[in-house]
């Protein structure tokens, strides 16, 4: 054949050069300063408002950088789980056309030993602050503070323990599941880069097994994740839908994210293999599962209104009727639903980098106050708000992640040079 | 010589050397009527200069038409026609409308195509499609030269081009 992928420079590595480094610091300083103000004005001027409602609990400035941190360490840890759940997609479904784009979401993946030290952690310092269950009063049959309901959901977060101890199996399902994602991780990247040196289709195989069970995993892990670590947050309220909801939006965010990556590659000169059909597939990707999250986010919701049962209800009282979010319910539809459908809808928005760029960074934003909104009502109540301190953490997480992605991504070769499939990723035609 | 009545056919054995051939005929400056295929030619489109389908704007335009119909029908019999109290809500409960609004944005996003696809392609109940040759829906590739469109080559010529670029026969064809 004429054209094949040995007239690229297969083994091109991403070169992480100081400039672009000092640029990714120079945005995680300036937000540690946003959040460094967000703090003292939080400091001098929240700490004297007195919450009247739950048991009359004072509110502490530290409760909004806790709510902030938690906010970002379950949306970042969502991105880089993605990105591994997207490589291991592509294996099991085999799919050849990602084959040039697949060390990108890879790299992703290294996030995750981070994301797991700040979620435990953040968890042991903030417990009593994010999560109500907590307490151990309110399973103490005495106390006037003792909740039925609560008690009745103990088990899922003491067992084997005792109600209001120690909550050993929220613990143990946060580490397993940190654990389990860092271990399939490193068996795929190891398996990949193996690929790289030895070549032959073995490896592939492998992968795709690896890749399978997985996903398998992350099927049931993500939901469980998503009920512990952001509905249990409302204790009292449930949602079945509530796993879905939490992937359909770290899923469009990853598959910004990676778009977003792919797209600046290849306007540094990278990645000469990928042409437009790549970028047109990501395109659709990210205007599709914008779709689907709509439809879930929409699904919950519609359920919930007309039902019109108070405990289910509740969690839209909370957020549409209080000053401080309801402008951010239509914020959050506006950024995650109309903007990516109407500007994403043609062929040729799909196609251009200008579009992808403006959509994807939309959409990143966008899951962000979807989080937001998850998060700040049932821990800070009318004391939260869209300010300073969310502002910087925002970008000092988002650098810090970029600057791991991109890290790991310029130590290994760009291109899985090995793969079976790079032939037809080359060839692929839309 | 009126347009669009005497055809010129080159039939094709295979799509390989159709789509050479798509190629070569136009270079020589034979203007192409049409190309029948009896399975879809991945990158006959591209070779023939077609420009893009317009099949997506009708799509749109059909489904904004029902969403706004979809709209103002539930406006109209909820708040206005037979007002209803349901589940505590207002009359016009807007979240209540979506799904219906959603499906009817979609049969009618999908009839409007399938709609506009079947007149634009003669394939309307009224309408009867001209069959080049018969084999085209079967094994045969067929290339239709439209001889009014190619006047100045004469019919000789372009026999010759189809020949030359691959073609196994060459038919004539006249339409009343």
């Amino acid at each position: 054949m004429a054209h094949s992928t040995s007239n690229y420079n297969l083994d091109q590595k991403f070169d992480f050069t100081a400039s672009l480094k000092k640029s990714i610091m120079t945005v995680l300083v300036i937000g540690a300063v946003i959040l460094a103000f967000g703090i003292i004005t939080a400091m001098l001027g929240g700490g004297h408002d007195h919450a009247n409602e739950s048991g009359g609990h004072e509110f502490h400035w530290y409760q909004r950088l806790f709510a902030n941190l938690w906010i970002n360490n379950v949306y970042f840890t969502g991105i880089a789980i993605i990105g591994v759940f997207f490589f291991a997609l592509q294996y099991a479904a085999q799919a050849g056309w990602s084959t040039a784009i697949l060390r990108i979401p890879l790299s992703f993946g290294n996030w995750l030993p981070f994301a797991a030290g700040l979620m435990i952690v953040t968890f042991f310092v903030a417990n009593h602050d994010l999560f109500h269950w907590t307490h151990s009063y309110i399973f103490d049959k005495d106390s006037p503070e003792y909740d039925k309901l609560i008690d009745g959901k103990g088990a899922f977060f003491y067992w084997p323990m005792e109600n209001g101890s120690f909550p050993i199996f929220y613990i143990l399902r946060m580490v397993l599941f940190f654990g389990f994602w860092v271990f399939f991780f490193n068996k795929l990247k190891s398996l990949a880069f193996e690929e790289d040196i030895q070549g032959g289709t073995s490896y592939w195989r492998k992968l795709r097994t690896w890749s399978a069970l997985f996903i398998i995993f992350f099927a049931v892990s993500s939901s469980i994740s998503a009920w512990d670590w952001v509905m249990s947050i409302d204790t009292h309220w449930f949602s079945t839908m509530f796993g879905w909801y939490v992937f359909a939006s770290w899923f469009v965010a990853g598959l910004s994210a990676i778009t977003l990556v792919v797209v600046f590659l290849k306007e540094k000169g990278y990645l000469e293999m990928v042409n437009q059909n790549h970028i047109h597939d990501l395109g659709k990707f990210v205007f599709a599962f914008s779709i689907f999250w709509t439809y879930i986010w929409f699904s919950q919701f519609l359920l919930i209104y007309y039902a019109n049962i108070p405990e289910e209800s509740v969690y839209f009282v909370e957020r549409l009727q209080s000053d401080v979010y309801s402008p951010f319910i239509f914020v959050n539809l506006v950024l995650n639903f109309f903007l990516p459908f109407l500007v994403l809808m043609t062929r040729d928005a799909k196609r251009h980098a200008i579009f992808l760029k403006v959509v994807c960074s939309i959409i990143i934003l966008g899951h962000w106050f979807d989080f937001f909104l998850m998060v700040q009502p049932g821990t800070l109540g009318h004391n939260g708000g869209f300010g300073l301190m969310e502002i910087g953490m925002l970008l000092v997480y988002g650098a810090a992640f970029t600057l791991v992605a991109l890290g790991a991504l310029a130590k290994k070769p760009l291109i899985a040079k090995n793969h079976p499939m790079l032939e037809e990723s080359y060839h692929h035609h839309i | 010589m009126e347009r669009d009545k005497n055809f010129v056919l080159g039939v094709y054995e295979d799509e390989d050397v159709l789509l050479e051939a798509v190629s070569k005929v136009r270079e020589s400056g034979v203007k192409i009527h049409e190309v029948y295929s009896p399975f879809p030619v991945h990158g006959l489109d591209e070779a023939l200069g077609y420009k893009r389908s317009k099949l997506p704007i009708a799509a749109f335009l059909f489904g904004l038409l029902g969403t706004i119909l979809a709209l103002t029908m539930q406006f109209y019999m909820m708040k206005f026609d037979w007002p209803m109290i349901i589940g505590g809500k207002d009359h016009a409960a807007f979240p209540d409308f979506i799904p219906v609004t959603f499906e009817l944005t979609v049969l009618l996003a999908a009839f409007g195509m399938v709609g506009v696809f079947m007149i634009s392609s003669n394939l309307k109940p009224w309408g009867q499609p001209r069959i080049f040759d018969l084999r085209i829906t079967d094994d045969k590739h067929v290339m239709a030269i439209d001889l009014a469109t190619n006047a100045s080559l004469g019919e000789g010529k372009i026999a010759e081009v189809l020949k030359s670029s691959g073609a196994t026969e060459v038919n004539k064809k006249s339409f009343e």
